[in-house]
């Protein structure tokens, strides 16, 4: 394999693709591609990790991201070690300072974190000393999903510019929607969005993308269908009246998929709900790529721990 | 200085050569005030050029201006109940610090001011550990539940000033009617939060900017919408209404619409609102966190504009003090609320220093307007008046250290702001309470 290309990032976290420039972003997506061959290969060890400890925080439960954060970790040399923090308590927010500072007297050099709240990932970064990787924050930013889902897109596309991405469900609450709307847009995707009103955030106009409130509108001639988990613990305020009316209005199924273009591709970001928002015949179907999505994870993780990992002291 | 409302007779008190501004009246211009018995004596021009009376401090004020101490309506503090967040005592000191001379405190404390006795007891420690007067206002329902009206009568009657469910509306439009009603056989004034508490479950205002943030968003509509019910209600009831601290340019229609048609309604604005925009929350800020929240810079123009104009009546702190714990997480998490007895004048100056209200009526809304609306005799500089006085330099430029502050929490959004305008003396009833040095 080749030396991986010199790249960095503006700062010692990774928050956000917002605040990412172009060629970041792309140097991210392609020492990726590095990776997803050393991924197949049988030796899939790296040292660039080595001596370093990875802490995986999760106030929020996830099994996919946090594996794919720690085999990522493990991959690249690291010692990873996995907290979840229960998060039935109403006031589990005070102890996120506190956690922050514990950890950080046990000197990891990296940490992963995921909170229910908007910005906490970024509040934690300020308390401690180590580089910390955003696996997600309230309806904020999930940048490594993001990138994941620029790189299937590419490997699939060969290009991501002038592409018409549809993404379609939950984007009130999606902090995949916020992060894949900047990341594609700064790479010259044309981004729509569709949904229901009620599942539109406010201003959502002027993000600089297409809103459209049908399936059949907002999917037509589109390159790529990106489907949104609903989020059903967060319908607390009854954002549409069932899952029934939601499935046929808003779920992508293989009569709805062929008002895109032929050889359009179907995301989604998991854990799926087959029948609310994706039927499985698409989701399992020859124009999915789900499956290839989780793979293109690891790989971008480990791109960015070891960009990140570049800055550490003493690298 | 905790002699200062109990003492015997203070010092006469001769404020020589300065600005005096007595908004009660329009007035500024260059005078002397003298203050005797804890009464305002006088204030007119050339009274120190007549020579002291006896036995009186003559203060050079070097052109300062002097002026009644501020009355601020909306005020927390947590006695009884949050005294590690601010007491009466630190609450007072703050005050002095920014020239209020009257705090009018909250009913949201622990217990809830719901009874005669928590209005006795308020009284009586401010009597003993508050360096200015302290009247406090008792809730409109009991324990702040919206489900059962007080004893309104029994309450004023032992000094509760005026009615209010604090940071919460009433939701039952039958009750609010009922309370306004009886109010009204006492005069008795329902100061109401106008927040719709089902349109308003967000962490900030409700805007694109919340949406990039990802939080979830209060809607303006869930003010105007309550603003314009009580409006109605107000009109059947005809009990004295007071908005407690409006935020958009909607209500302000409704307020307007209201006086127009003669109804008893007044209204707030808080400092805040005046002074920051919801882009200030910037990368999460949670001392931004503010309820109701912090809205577009629109809404602030139109607010400064309907100050400007005598639509909004008065200017409050809403001061809500809140520890460390509190605000020391995720903003949909900390505590909403900002400290602002001690910056109150200072930050209000700066839209005089912008030229968008006059001194005079800034401090009308200040001082004269408050007293006016809850029957207080301060607010004016008219012989007999109570010698709650503060002396002030309105240029004089600092910038603010939140460590400096006298209040018990440090939660200020004025944080490093650059202010004009320093509060010099502060005088209540005669006695001097705060000096600048």
């Amino acid at each position: 394999m080749n030396p991986a290309p010199a790249l960095s990032l503006p700062g010692r976290d990774l928050i956000g693709i917002q605040g990412l420039s172009a060629p970041e972003i792309t140097g991210l997506l392609d020492l990726a591609e590095e990776f997803i061959e050393l991924n197949r290969q049988i030796e899939k060890k790296r040292t660039t990790l080595r001596g370093r400890t990875q802490i995986n925080l999760f106030f929020e439960a996830s099994t996919r991201t946090q594996s794919s954060f720690e085999i990522a970790g493990k991959r690249l040399g690291a010692d990873v070690m996995n907290m979840s923090v229960g998060s039935s308590s109403v006031k589990k927010g005070e102890t996120l300072i506190d956690t922050a500072i514990t950890l950080n007297a046990m000197h990891p050099d990296i940490l992963v974190v995921r909170h229910h709240a908007s910005g906490a990932v970024e509040l934690l970064a300020r308390k401690v000393d180590c580089c910390v990787v955003n696996a997600g924050d309230g309806a904020h930013e999930h940048p490594t999903q993001a990138l994941l889902d620029a790189l299937t897109i590419r490997r699939n596309k060969g290009r991501i510019g002038g592409l018409v991405v549809a993404i379609c469900g939950d984007v009130a609450h999606s902090r995949v929607a916020r992060s894949n709307i900047i990341l594609l847009q700064a790479l010259g995707a044309q981004v729509r969005v569709v949904a229901p009103s009620t599942l539109l955030p406010t201003g959502i106009e002027n993000f600089g993308v297409e809103v459209h409130r049908t399936m059949e509108d907002g999917i037509a001639s589109a390159d790529i269908v990106m489907m949104l988990r609903l989020q059903r613990e967060r319908m607390a305020g009854a954002y549409i009246p069932s899952v029934r009316e939601y499935f046929h209005y808003f779920g992508l199924d293989e009569a709805k998929l062929r008002y895109a273009k032929p050889d359009a591709l179907v995301m989604h970001p998991g854990p799926m709900n087959r029948g609310v928002e994706i039927d499985s015949s698409v989701a399992d179907g020859p124009q999915s790529l789900i499956r290839e999505q989780v793979e293109m994870g690891v790989a971008v993780r480990m791109a960015v721990l070891d960009t990140l990992a570049r800055k550490l002291p003493n690298a | 200085m905790r002699d200062g409302l109990r003492g015997a007779d203070p010092r006469p008190l001769l404020l020589a050569n300065a600005r005096v501004v007595d908004p009660s009246r329009g007035a500024d211009f260059h005078g002397d005030v003298f203050l005797a018995e804890g009464v305002v004596k006088d204030a007119a021009f050339g009274l120190a050029a007549a020579g002291a009376p006896d036995g009186a401090e003559v203060i050079d004020c070097r052109g300062a201006v002097v002026a009644p101490g501020l009355i601020d309506m909306r005020a927390f503090v947590g006695e009884p109940g949050a005294e590690h967040r601010e007491t009466l005592a630190t609450a007072s000191h703050a005050a002095a610090a920014g020239g209020v001379t009257t705090i009018i405190c909250q009913p949201d404390t622990d217990p809830v001011v719901d009874d005669p006795a928590i209005v006795d007891f308020i009284l009586r420690r401010a009597r003993d550990t508050a360096v200015v007067r302290v009247h406090p206002m008792a809730a409109i329902t009991k324990g702040l539940k919206g489900e059962e009206m007080t004893e309104i009568g029994l309450l004023k009657a032992a000094g509760a000033v005026a009615f209010t469910d604090a940071h919460k509306s009433v939701a039952s439009a039958l009750l609010l009617r009922r309370a306004l009603t009886y109010a009204r056989d006492f005069d008795a004034l329902v100061v109401h939060h106008t927040e719709d508490a089902s349109l308003s479950d967000g962490a900030m205002n409700e805007s694109e900017f919340a949406s990039r943030l990802g939080l979830s968003g209060c809607a303006k509509a869930a003010e105007t919408i309550v603003l314009e019910r009580d409006v109605r209600l107000v009109a059947g009831a005809r009990g004295r209404y007071h908005a407690a601290a409006l935020t958009c340019a909607d209500s302000l229609a409704v307020l307007e619409r209201a006086k127009e048609a003669g109804l008893p309604v007044t209204a707030s604005v808080s400092i805040n609102h005046l002074s920051f925009n919801e882009l200030d929350i910037g990368g999460y800020r949670t001392f931004f966190k503010l309820r109701p929240p912090l809205r577009s810079e629109e809404e602030r123009e139109a607010l400064i504009r309907a100050l400007a104009s005598g639509l909004i009546d008065v200017v409050v702190s809403d001061h809500w003090p809140q520890d460390v714990e509190g605000k020391r997480l995720p903003f949909s998490e900390a505590e909403p609320g900002a400290v602002g007895l001690e910056t109150l004048l200072s930050a209000a100056l700066r839209l005089v220093h912008a030229d968008k209200v006059d001194l005079v009526n800034l401090l009308h809304a200040l001082s004269t307007r408050p007293a006016e609306i809850l029957g207080l005799r301060g607010g004016t500089l008219k012989p007999g008046a109570p010698a709650d006085v503060i002396v002030f330099d309105p240029d004089m430029p600092f910038v603010l250290d939140k460590t400096q502050l006298k209040s018990r929490s440090r939660n200020t959004p004025f944080d490093e702001a650059r202010l004009a305008g320093r509060v010099l003396r502060t005088i209540v009833a005669g006695s001097i309470v705060y000096e600048y040095v």
